[in-house]
């Protein structure tokens, strides 16, 4: 079992993200995370998608989605020549006996602190998702009130930009 | 010039070709039927009885024509009739467009009167759908709508137009008829790895399916088989393409299909598979399907390549214009070993075959086949009736078989056979089961009323036999819900409806309704008596595992 990030560019239009998301559903392609946003063309959206599984399925699902006809690209991001991140806000219940070692956690993994009240704070991290994952175990030694994840996010490494290729 | 949404609509279809469309007419979609009473010169309108009669008849004409298929229905109950047509022609890769009326823009989404969101649910089994939100957009979706369902693996597209869109005005601008996307072969180094796989193989087998009729590449495919002396077999989807007494073809495979056939590809060193995706029905557990054979996979769509077998050469192109460039790379071969292999597997597929006499399936198809012409396209239904003509018809030009393969639809073959004869204007043949055809046979009035000189045959033994054979071998003779017990008098069925009809019970009757039935220029009933007990033989599991076949029905039914 392999862990891909593939890229998909699709048209910027109503109902583009239920089209894709059905597919995978309905072929039970196992999905960890999806994220969609605009990106520098208001033709496209981007969709980044993790996914679970072997070079067959792999293959099974580009070609699955190149049978979309909103779909305009998609790249297979390898680790090593794409920059991933996500971004997390944390809400922490905020008690005094262990209010430092928490924001010495923050304050260790780059996290910033995004809202303050005598209850609870929020922090605000920016990483790639392992890193994000081991900021959440640390926490889990103290009261966690609510996650929220975006997904990750990739771009290629270099002046490389996700290519337009043609479907039936 | 500025016309209507509704006006827009007909004048892309006719822009298409596109010269009747299957439909039915509602509240929604009323704007386009009275476009339709404007150009009813140019373009012909065929009522059915119920919407999914429309679509099945959209696709009998989509597949014994080649064109794209047209239906039209009305928005909530209308849209959802068609469900059943639309995945039908989808499982099967027909050509088909389907506009459906909407609720005006206005009221979407508030649970107007007979409101659906037929996008959302036809998203699953239509290779593309729109929601025309504006009538500037029209033409061209219809368009576009028209080269996707053409297009690489043909399909189903639906459009939404809602109330509001077929009412506005709009400039329209005439476009010439769109293309098909350029029919591509596959790559050069893939062409040539293969080829060499071809060459070194010692016992070659050519096996094809629906997609090979689509690419209209029969004469190709006995090149092939010539030039490397290879047996070919098919899919049920694949029956019609090559005339069935060539003599390199060994017949449908499978589940139910010809014992030589499914042998030969089991024993098989190199199999050539030509637009077809290796379903279940044909090689049964994947786990037990031939390992030994190299796989020559070509289709034109990439996702069928290597999706249930692995192949060791993908070939992602249109199946014509990849034999072309396949052929001049083969050697020219013979395997004489191998035909006397397979001419061993043939006459052991023979003692296999039901050699009774009387009222047999065997026997009254063989006899529908003297009747039956070159031209005339045969639709069936879903279950035994099905495998019998799959088996037993013979077929000489392509595109004549027409029956529901991916879906198995009982309630298909009518509203097909309809279509087909629309699309053909040839006399039409209809085989069905009294359990398939009392699902649709509403659409005897679409029949009668357009005068479609119809031959149907009902091979009627009161039970839904398919099923049943299935209880008397795997569930203890426990005949749950397959006992029809329906006093239904088909002859005066037919005749409630206008059309003529007959019973039958023995060959000579049969053979006498025959002689009346394809006689007759109208819709004619042949109500044909068959044993309940009648088993679709053989029955295979395993990808031709020829150790497991089922030849005999006596042993179940002591």
């Amino acid at each position: 079992m392999n862990r891909y990030t593939m890229a998909v560019l699709v048209s910027n239009k109503f109902g583009v993200l239920n089209r894709v998301t059905s597919m995978f559903r309905r072929r039970r392609f196992n999905i960890n995370a999806l994220t969609v946003s605009e990106t520098e063309s208001a033709q496209y959206s981007r969709i980044t998608v993790i996914f679970e599984g072997d070079d067959i399925e792999k293959q099974q699902l580009v070609n699955q989605l190149q049978k979309l006809p909103d779909v305009s690209a998609i790249r297979d991001l390898e680790p090593e020549t794409s920059v991933s991140c996500e971004l997390m806000l944390i809400k922490m219940e905020n008690k005094a006996d262990t209010r430092d070692e928490i924001m010495m956690a923050a304050k260790a993994f780059g996290a910033q602190t995004v809202d303050y009240t005598r209850e609870s704070m929020v922090f605000q991290l920016t990483a790639d998702s392992t890193k994000i994952d081991e900021f959440i175990n640390l926490m889990r030694d103290y009261e966690i009130l609510e996650i929220c994840r975006t997904g990750s996010i990739s771009l290629e490494k270099g002046a490389t930009t996700i290519r337009k290729v043609t479907n039936l | 010039m500025l016309l209507s949404g509704a006006d827009i609509v007909i004048k892309t279809l006719l822009e298409q070709g596109c010269n009747v469309v299957f439909g039915y007419p509602g509240g929604q979609i009323l704007s386009v039927y009275d476009s339709l009473y404007k150009y009813k010169d140019e373009i012909c309108h065929v009522l059915s009885a119920h919407e999914q009669g429309a679509a099945h008849a959209a696709d009998g004409y989509a597949r014994a024509t080649g064109k794209v298929g047209v239906v039209l229905a009305t928005s909530g109950p209308g849209a959802t009739n068609l469900v059943t047509g639309i995945a039908t022609a989808h499982l099967d890769s027909v050509p088909m467009v389907a506009i459906t009326g909407n609720v005006a823009t206005s009221q979407i989404g508030y649970d107007s009167f007979q409101e659906i969101d037929i996008t959302g649910i036809t998203l699953p089994i239509t290779k593309h759908n729109y929601f025309v939100g504006d009538v500037t957009e029209l033409a061209d979706t219809i368009r576009e709508a028209f080269s996707l369902a053409m297009s690489g693996r043909p399909g189903p597209v639906l459009v939404d137009i809602p109330k509001d869109v077929q009412m506005a005005m709009c400039e329209y601008t005439p476009a010439p008829a769109v293309v098909m996307n350029e029919k591509l072969p596959a790559k050069d180094k893939r062409l040539a790895v293969a080829a060499k796989c071809i060459n070194e193989s010692e016992k070659p087998y050519i096996y094809f399916g629906g997609g090979l009729v689509s690419s209209g590449a029969g004469e190709e495919l006995i090149q092939l088989a010539d030039k490397i002396d290879a047996p070919i077999g098919c899919s049920m989807m694949g029956l019609s393409a090559i005339p069935t007494d060539h003599p390199r073809f060994l017949g449908m495979q499978g589940m139910h299909g010809k014992f030589a056939s499914s042998a030969a590809m089991n024993s098989a060193d190199c199999i050539i598979s030509l637009g077809t995706r290796f379903n279940d029905r044909v090689i049964g557990e994947r786990e037990n399907f031939n390992l030994k054979a190299k796989i020559v996979h070509i289709d034109i769509d990439a996702s069928e390549l290597s999706k249930t077998i692995t192949a060791h050469h993908n070939l992602r192109g249109d199946i014509k214009k990849t034999l072309e460039k396949l052929i001049p790379l083969l050697d020219e071969k013979t395997h004489p070993k191998w035909q006397k292999e397979i001419d061993a597997l043939r006459k052991k597929g023979l003692e296999y075959e039901d050699k009774r006499e009387g009222m047999t399936p065997k026997n009254i198809l063989e006899l529908l086949n003297s009747y039956i012409e070159p031209d005339m396209p045969v639709a069936t239904d879903v279950g035994q009736h099905q495998m019998w003509a799959a088996q037993t018809l013979k077929f000489s030009k392509s595109r004549k078989f027409i029956s529901s393969g991916g879906l198995g639809t009982m309630g298909f073959g009518l509203g097909a056979a309809i279509g087909a004869h629309v699309g053909t204007g040839k006399k039409t043949v209809l085989i069905t089961g009294d359990g398939s055809f009392g699902m649709n046979l509403n659409e005897l009035v679409v029949a009668v009323e357009n005068n479609v000189p119809l031959v149907i045959l009902i091979m009627n033994n009161g039970v839904l036999g398919m099923v049943r054979q299935m209880q008397t071998m795997y569930f203890e003779k426990h005949y749950s819900g397959t006992v029809l017990g329906r006093p239904t008098d088909f002859v005066k069925v037919a005749e409630g409806f206008g059309a003529k009809g007959e019973r039958v019970s023995t060959l000579d009757e049969l053979k006498t309704a025959f002689d009346n039935a394809f006689s007759c220029d109208g819709t004619y009933v042949i109500d044909c008596a068959v044993d309940k007990d009648e088993f679709v033989l053989p029955v295979m599991s395993a990808g031709g595992c020829t150790e497991e076949i089922i030849v005999e029905s006596g042993e179940f039914l002591k």
